[in-house]
């Protein structure tokens, strides 16, 4: 089963979906979409130090994604401006990978697939890697869920409580740069915090409760990964660029029916 | 012994001392209000007691297994955030449906569960927040500055709230405001804050204190006249409704000194 290539693509978007769900919440909850973007541009710069260090793609970008995500939490947990810290450090990132990437012989014609993902020439080692770290995601998220909720509302409150939000958001900065890295495959580095934020902003009319929300969320991302295949095999169009309009397409759907329910 | 107590603490923001040399102690069942203008740390003051705020110097010391209830100056869920007043009184510790209803039902709230937290109005906010702090069973409440954004009869409400759950569970209750009078009416001492400890003591002592008069001015004399009564007077339960309003006449059934 799995030696066709578009169970393997399918198993892949499915395997990122139940990662991106929770995990994107959190990112809407705690308004961290620009910061979803520092860290998923930094993966093209991890994929040129990859290559030129003969590392495997994976290992690049998580370490890269580590070090851009530490960067940025540390940055707003002193205090800075964080709109435009993240506006530079996003855009740098991406700017110093493409420059970066360039310098690697031979990457040139390769440069799409990093930016907007390559879901159909998803190998066996690759699904292994993509399950195994949107798994470890579902697992830290859900070993830490009513710490990190209880810290997403209140850091008081959660220290009042005998939590430490500093250890909580150490955690969503881990759990977001392994989506990164299991996300570049997938949908490119270009459109990774486009998975994390649209499938949750759809997902916030329905839900009553925030797991209801992180369901709904991961939900609504498989089903765009299924129909953003579709589509690409259909009508041969990129496959992520094709994931993620099947996302908001999917978005607008539910705010004109959460619209409709309320009345 | 004391249920908390604060030793010389020291609390500097890059390198300005905000408190200094601070000492108090809460003991089992009393209500202190720490009271102070603005700027003047109070709300530092109550985190560094929680351990949210690192000391400069001095400590804090709390008695083995101190079950506390900690209620925040604000708390602004998220609009992005889905939550129902049954899931928020689950965190971070799972509480049983039974217990959450009869929270609920305590702080005048009955049946409000499947209510979104960011559909209720300030009073009905503030008395979730208060349930969820009764949930843990706290020997000590701390309030900060818990009636802000609340009409007068609503402030009034909920202080009495305060005094009740005080006289049933036996809570020692700390908070922090900065309304004079239904302070006055409503602890057993307070202690006025100004980056250190002015004075403390009974709201009439306190109130006499020239250190007092000299922070907040004698204007407000005559507002505290109207309101000092003695304590040991009952509230009839039929006094605020089930929305937190208080009757038109918020003296009635007081017996004024």
């Amino acid at each position: 089963m799995l030696d066709d290539f578009l169970v393997r693509a399918a198993l892949a978007g499915v395997g990122l979906a139940l990662a991106t769900g929770p995990l994107g919440s959190f990112v809407v909850w705690r308004r961290m979409a620009y910061f979803g973007d520092a860290t998923s541009h930094a993966a093209i710069l991890g994929v040129a130090l990859a290559l030129a260090l003969h590392l495997p793609i994976g290992v690049g970008t998580l370490l890269v994604a580590l070090a851009m995500a530490t960067l940025v939490s540390t940055l707003a947990a002193r205090g800075w401006a964080m709109d435009t810290t993240l506006g530079v450090l996003a855009h740098s990132a991406l700017a110093f990978g493409l420059v970066a990437i360039s310098y690697v012989p031979g990457v040139r014609a390769d440069l799409s697939t990093y930016l907007f993902g390559d879901i159909l020439a998803v190998s066996k080692a690759d699904l292994g890697f993509i399950w195994a770290g949107a798994l470890l995601v579902v697992a830290l998220l859900g070993w830490r869920w009513q710490a990190l909720l209880t810290a997403t509302l209140n850091e008081d409150l959660a220290h009042a409580s005998g939590l430490n939000p500093d250890r909580e958001r150490l955690v969503l900065t881990l759990a977001l740069a392994l989506v990164v890295a299991v996300a570049l495959k997938i949908v490119g580095a270009l459109l990774i915090a486009a998975m994390l934020i649209i499938p949750a902003a759809a997902a916030r009319g329905l839900a009553r409760t925030p797991e209801s929300m992180a369901a709904y969320a991961a939900g609504f991302g498989v089903l765009s990964c299924l129909v953003g295949l579709r589509w690409s095999l259909w009508q041969d169009t990129p496959a992520g660029p094709s994931i993620v309009s099947a996302a908001a397409v999917i978005f607008a759907l539910a705010a004109v029916f959460g619209r409709m329910r309320r009345g | 012994m004391s249920l908390l107590s604060a030793q010389g603490v020291t609390v500097q923001f890059g390198g300005e001392p905000v408190l200094s040399d601070v000492s108090l102690a809460i003991e089992p069942g009393e209500i202190v209000t720490i009271l102070g203008p603005n700027g003047s740390g109070k709300s530092t003051l109550l985190r560094a007691l929680l351990g949210i705020l690192p000391l400069s110097a001095g400590r804090v010391t709390r008695a083995p297994g101190l079950r506390l209830g900690y209620v925040p100056q604000k708390l602004s869920i998220d609009r992005s955030m889905p939550m129902t007043v049954r899931r928020f009184l689950s965190l971070p510790v799972r509480v049983g449906d039974a217990d959450a209803s009869a929270a609920l039902a305590r702080v005048g709230l009955p049946g409000v569960e499947a209510r979104q937290m960011v559909g209720l109005s300030g009073g009905q906010f503030q008395r979730v927040l208060l349930a969820r702090a009764l949930l843990a069973r706290p020997q000590l409440l701390i309030l900060d500055e818990p009636t802000q954004g609340l009409d007068q009869p609503g402030e009034a409400g909920f202080y009495r709230l305060i005094d009740e759950v005080r006289r049933e569970t036996g809570a020692a209750v700390l908070m922090v405001s900065h309304d004079l009078h239904v302070v006055m009416a409503a602890s057993d001492r307070v202690i006025c804050l100004n980056g250190h400890i002015c004075c403390q003591g009974s709201p009439v002592v306190v109130s006499n204190a020239p250190e007092y008069r000299a922070l907040f001015g004698l204007g407000s004399q005559g507002a505290l006249a109207l309101y000092q009564h003695s304590h040991d007077h009952s509230h009839e339960p039929d006094l605020v409704d089930a929305f937190g309003r208080a009757p038109s006449d918020p003296h009635h059934g007081h017996n004024h000194a």
